[in-house]
């Protein structure tokens, strides 16, 4: 039995990170926010772009990502006035048991006193946090997200079916995995429905996919539709294109949907598979699986990719042999050997897993050692959703 | 060395080349394990990343691929030709008419 080595949380979960995180509830504190994480290491800022309003489609998210293992410590720096108070936020991180702290800079008296009291926070946070050792935990522990951003004609015949060996062995080895993206799964709902364990599930794919397809065409757009780039590279159908999508996340039955929006947000309630309705573009997709528990992310990408997470690793898998001799600065994971039969996809796949238990035990992405941390919350509109009932 | 192309699932009709193959050029098709299950060659140019028929197909018959239906034939598909829009139809583009549900809440 596999085990990975990481951090005892105080609510049981396991961190494989010992991040501080600095939450800017508004955008109006991000800068004092950044300036401050800069100051001790292994803090990273984030904040959300949708102004003063209080919607818990975004506390959902941000709060999610603050009671993620991989976060050890929270300090919250708000301006003062916002709608999102830092009390929200604290309210719904308190109960991990993780020390949690909320400033104000209205309060503080101005940015440099705000930034000597945050500073001091963290400071004294990672002199607590650096003692925590690692230990070895089973992998029911560990959930993992695969998202897939940049493709080619590789991506459904290399990557994505090497990363859907690794996510079916991690399974089988007692693990969590979850792939998101729901409109990438348009033409797919029969063939990932008819892999749902009940019939609720079922019918949530139906209703999550059908709702996207909903969405595309309220802008004029057939998600049946192919782009001529598609069907150059080989692309037959849309259900051959949803097909190669999902196939990241392995063959393996689906538990369940996780609904991410202002109503409800879904966490992997035991092992195994999930989807999560999400929205379909590559750094709100890593947000929203992280901020639903996922410690760690593979991410593959035919033509290249650079991005990284605030609080996770992203592991880099390319299909396309010149793509990792090209950008083999970003790129983690060469599975264009499956292409000239020098490796078959199994042997890949095997590797693939065997750097997911690596990263958890500490190696660093390619992404992480660039110091790249991108993070971007999504927000639905509800006014326009129920708008689409006429669509 | 020989030009390959993949089935990616063991119930797959089709199987996908790994680069440019020329009509009646040799192909081993590889399993997931890297094993050669078949040889064939492909009855016309077939470029990177697109598809080979691995048996003779009738017309309406599925066209499987990661062991899922991906469309069906649209003319008769004989072994070797390379399969493709022009001769498979996928199942949800081209039922006029169809209701698709909206949101309901």
């Amino acid at each position: 039995m596999t085990e990975f080595y990481g951090y005892m949380r105080p609510d049981g979960k396991i961190g494989i990170r010992n991040h501080l995180l600095v939450i800017a509830p508004i955008d109006c504190s991000y800068e004092p926010a950044k300036k401050i994480a800069e100051q001790v290491e292994g803090a990273v800022a984030i904040t959300q772009t949708y102004g003063c309003g209080n919607d818990s489609m975004l506390v959902h998210n941000l709060a999610g990502t603050a009671l993620n293992p991989n976060v050890a410590g929270v300090l919250i720096v708000g301006l003062g006035c916002e709608t999102l108070t830092g009390e929200i936020l604290m309210d719904k991180i308190k109960p991990s048991g993780k020390p949690v702290y909320n400033i104000t800079i209205q309060e503080e008296g101005g940015t440099l006193k705000t930034h000597e009291k945050g500073v001091r926070i963290l400071q004294e946070m990672k002199q607590e946090t650096a003692q925590l050792k690692r230990e070895p935990f089973p992998l029911s522990k560990l959930t993992l997200a695969v998202e897939c951003g940049g493709s080619d004609a590789t991506s459904g015949l290399a990557a994505n079916p090497a990363v859907g060996v690794a996510a079916d062995k991690l399974i089988e080895e007692g693990g969590t995995v979850m792939f998101g993206e729901t409109q990438e799964m348009c033409g797919t709902q029969h063939v990932l429905a008819r892999r749902a364990v009940i019939k609720e599930t079922a019918d949530a794919i139906y209703e999550i996919i059908e709702t996207q397809e909903a969405r595309q065409r309220a802008m004029g757009v057939d998600s049946r539709w192919m782009s001529k780039g598609n069907i150059d590279g080989g692309l037959t159908t849309i259900e051959e294109k949803s097909l190669g999508a999902v196939r990241k996340g392995g063959t393996k039955p689906i538990q369940g949907v996780l609904y991410n929006n202002w109503e409800r947000f879904d966490t992997p309630t035991k092992p195994g598979l999930y989807l999560m309705d999400g929205p379909g573009w590559d750094v709100p997709s890593v947000t929203h699986m992280v901020a639903a528990g996922a410690q760690i992310v593979c991410f593959t990408s035919g033509r290249g990719s650079t991005t990284g997470h605030a609080i996770a690793p992203v592991i880099k898998i390319t299909g396309n042999p010149r793509t990792f001799e090209n950008m083999g600065d970003n790129m983690d994971i060469n599975a264009g050997t499956i292409l000239d039969g020098s490796e078959s996809l199994n042997s890949v796949g095997k590797r693939v897993y065997n750097m997911i238990i690596n990263t958890a035990n500490g190696r660093q992405t390619k992404a992480e050692a660039l110091g790249y941390k991108e993070y971007i919350v999504f927000k639905r509109s509800r006014e326009a959703e129920h708008l689409l009932g006429h669509c | 060395m020989s030009k390959k192309a993949i089935q990616i699932d063991a119930k797959d009709n089709v199987a996908t080349t790994t680069s440019i193959v020329e009509a009646g050029e040799e192909v081993e098709v590889l399993s997931p394990n890297g094993e050669v299950i078949l040889k064939t060659k492909p009855v016309e140019k077939i470029i990177f990343g697109h598809k080979i028929a691995l048996k003779d197909l009738k017309v309406d018959e599925e066209i499987i691929k990661y062991g899922e239906v991906i469309g069906v034939a649209s003319r008769p598909i004989k072994t070797g030709e390379w399969v493709h829009t022009q001769n498979v139809n996928s199942s949800r583009m081209h039922t006029p008419g169809e209701k698709v549900k909206g949101i309901t809440s």
